[in-house]
């Protein structure tokens, strides 16, 4: 586990990208027939990126979601997460790896309704085996960066779609993960809500995090720095947007 | 950090089990009355068995005690009077005095059914002539006075001793020693109360209703006055009947040899009494074979409380699948975020945990007030043996931990993707 400390030299070089896919492949099942969800994709994400990932449905953007966020494997081929292959990991090796790599920003926002604010960001801690001591400090420092520190005992129901989101971002944040997964993260709210939260993620590629953003919208994968387009489970375009 | 983690854990399952107060509520229920109901009839069980071998107790455990009994009339007769002679003699007394060895007393006792009398209270008491030896062999103790003695056996003195049920009936403002009642046409000086057998906080004395109790008469002085003949008239017939001794009461000396004395006392009245007109009561027969019936009817109670702490069992785990279904998205959520299949087994035993320790703690509150309320309204003994409430309230969180294991391996081994997907 000592592999996936945030400060080895290599990382600080900028030599190992933070997320790399070799050739992978994900082939699901279904009664008879496969489905080649994705195939044999390849690519690497350095650190302090800021990638929007697009494609129409069926692409296969959520299997590569899934993929890069660990909670799925690749049928064939290796995914990397700071150097380290996710074929030979256990379930348990998977979960601790996800809980101190991977930050997840769902479109529903998803936070654990019976939490409260402070609560809800510090849940992926509390699965780490060691917990930080600091940790409830840094949940507040990072409840004051997306501006709910005057919320921190309310409840997900209490607060606003924006703000829930930002609680959730607050969330992906509090492991220092190497990657931050977005899947349609404005999907769900308002304009000019939607902006806010485009903004904070602006911010936090500025701070030098690298963010990974699952949209279908044309307009939300344009504010990411690059753009992967995915068509038929293969890498369709890979472009800049300045 | 554990004990902070632990608590954390358990009042986040707290916290969840809130978000569905009727549903909780309802199945706490379910194991509250489980674990009430074994406490209540265990405690009822154990007062009655408790009250049984207490008055099994009080014949004494080391007595063998044998009893003239009325044998089956062998003719059906109209004659107005009728003299029935039957029942244990004075030879049988002497005999066993004279035969075995390791006896501490042999005690005759002679009834005599007469009424008891002090200005207008009228009882008819038990009344009994016995020699000194009587108290000791029976373990009955002195409340006030002395018990008879054997010079009032000499003198044929008239005095008498009374149980404090009936001291207290006979006068109820007075002390009782030094009075003199009347018993059948002669008066008695009392000398003594004994202590009942009814312990003396728990005795109701109504002065209209009839009490049951004993007087004890020295046993020479009983025989001169009223004889070995029981004179009743009932519905125009004289029943009169000659008994020379009611029973025979042996006190052995060891309890191991009290076995072998019954079986010989058993086989010399069935050498001597063809018509059967005796009974052998052997105290510590009744009291194994009450240990015996207690035991049976503990396990009849432990069955069914295991039937009800099933039954709250299958409730648990009823209710713990809908919320692991219902809360699939929460699962696949906390697994992206880390959740190790461990968190989420614990997460769900806790909450499964609290529940059935919930209904348990309640359960024992309910438990323990049930038997004292049915004391309080009826009066009848119970016992709550301190085991009883800790072991209905193990059992109930182990009702709880395997009715929640599969509930909580069904949510840990949810497939993340499917889980997050969920709607």
């Amino acid at each position: 586990m000592t592999l996936l400390g945030s400060s080895t030299p290599q990382q600080k070089l900028g030599a190992q990208p933070v997320a790399e896919l070799r050739d992978v492949t994900r082939v699901y099942t279904m009664g008879e027939t496969e489905v080649r969800a994705l195939d044999g994709i390849s690519h690497a994400f350095q650190h302090g990126e800021y990638w929007s990932i697009m494609g129409s449905s069926g692409s296969g953007k959520s299997t590569l979601l899934n993929i890069l966020g660990c909670i799925d494997r690749p049928t064939a081929g290796d995914y990397f997460v700071r150097g380290r292959g996710v074929a030979d990991l256990d379930d348990d090796e998977l979960s601790e790896l996800r809980g101190r790599e991977l930050g997840f920003v769902f479109q529903s926002y998803n936070l654990i309704p019976q939490l409260d604010v402070l609560e809800n960001i510090m849940v992926p801690v509390l699965y780490l085996d060691d917990v930080p001591p600091e940790a409830e400090d840094r949940a507040r420092s990072l409840a004051e960066r997306v501006g709910l520190i005057d919320r921190l005992d309310h409840r997900p129901a209490q607060l606003s779609g924006g703000q829930q989101q930002r609680v959730a971002i607050a969330r992906a944040l509090i492991n220092d993960p190497a990657l931050i997964l977005a899947d349609e993260a404005t999907g769900n709210l308002d304009t000019r809500t939607a902006e806010e939260i485009l903004e904070l993620f602006d911010e936090l590629h500025e701070e030098g995090k690298t963010i990974l953003l699952v949209t279908h919208e044309e307009e939300v994968g344009r504010r990411a720095e690059k753009t992967l387009r995915l068509r038929d489970g293969r890498v369709a375009e890979v472009g800049e947007n300045r | 950090m554990r004990s902070s983690r632990l608590l954390r854990a358990l009042r986040l399952g707290v916290g969840s089990l809130l978000l569905h107060k009727l549903r909780s509520t309802l199945t706490t229920l379910g194991v509250l009355f489980g674990v009430a109901s074994v406490i209540a009839m265990l405690a009822v069980a154990e007062g009655a068995s408790e009250q049984a071998q207490e008055q099994i107790r009080q014949l004494g455990s080391t007595n063998v005690i044998l009893r003239s009994v009325k044998p089956p009339e062998d003719l059906v007769s109209n004659q107005e009077t009728r003299v029935l002679a039957y029942g244990l003699t004075r030879e049988d007394l002497e005999r066993i005095r004279g035969t075995y060895p390791g006896l501490r007393a042999v005690v005759p006792v002679l009834d005599t059914p007469q009424e008891v009398r002090y200005l207008e209270h009228v009882c008819s008491p038990h009344v009994q002539c016995v020699p000194p030896e009587y108290l000791e062999v029976t373990g009955r103790v002195l409340h006030a006075g002395r018990f008879l003695a054997a010079a009032d056996e000499r003198a044929y003195a008239q005095v008498c001793v009374l149980s404090y049920e009936i001291a207290r009936y006979l006068f109820p403002f007075e002390p009782a020693l030094g009075k003199r009642v009347k018993i059948g046409a002669d008066y008695f000086e009392v000398v003594g109360v004994t202590i009942g057998r009814v312990p003396i906080g728990q005795i109701h004395i109504d002065p209209g209703q009839e009490v049951a109790g004993d007087v004890f008469l020295p046993l020479a002085t009983g025989r001169k006055i009223f004889g070995e003949r029981q004179v009743r008239v009932r519905s125009g017939t004289m029943d009169i009947t000659e008994v020379e001794l009611h029973e025979i009461i042996v006190g052995v000396r060891e309890t191991v040899d009290v076995p072998f004395i019954a079986a010989a006392c058993r086989a010399m009245l069935a050498s001597e009494h063809p018509r059967k007109d005796y009974e052998v009561v052997v105290p510590l027969e009744l009291l194994i074979r009450e240990r015996e019936t207690k035991r049976i009817f503990s396990i009849v109670l432990g069955s069914i409380a295991g039937i009800s702490l099933l039954v709250g069992g299958i409730g648990i785990m009823n209710v713990m699948l809908a919320t692991v279904t219902e809360r699939t998205r929460e699962i696949g959520v906390r697994r992206a975020l880390g959740a190790k299949r461990r968190h989420i087994v614990s997460q769900f035993l806790i909450e499964t945990i609290v529940l059935s320790g919930a209904g348990g703690l309640a359960g024992v509150a309910l438990g323990l007030a049930v038997p004292w309320w049915i004391e309080y309204k009826s009066g009848m003994r119970t016992i709550v043996t301190p085991q009883a409430p800790l072991l209905a309230f193990a059992i109930s969180v182990g009702t709880g931990v395997i009715f929640g294991l599969y509930p909580a391996w069904r949510a840990a081994s949810m497939d993340p993707v499917e889980a997050l997907r969920h709607e």
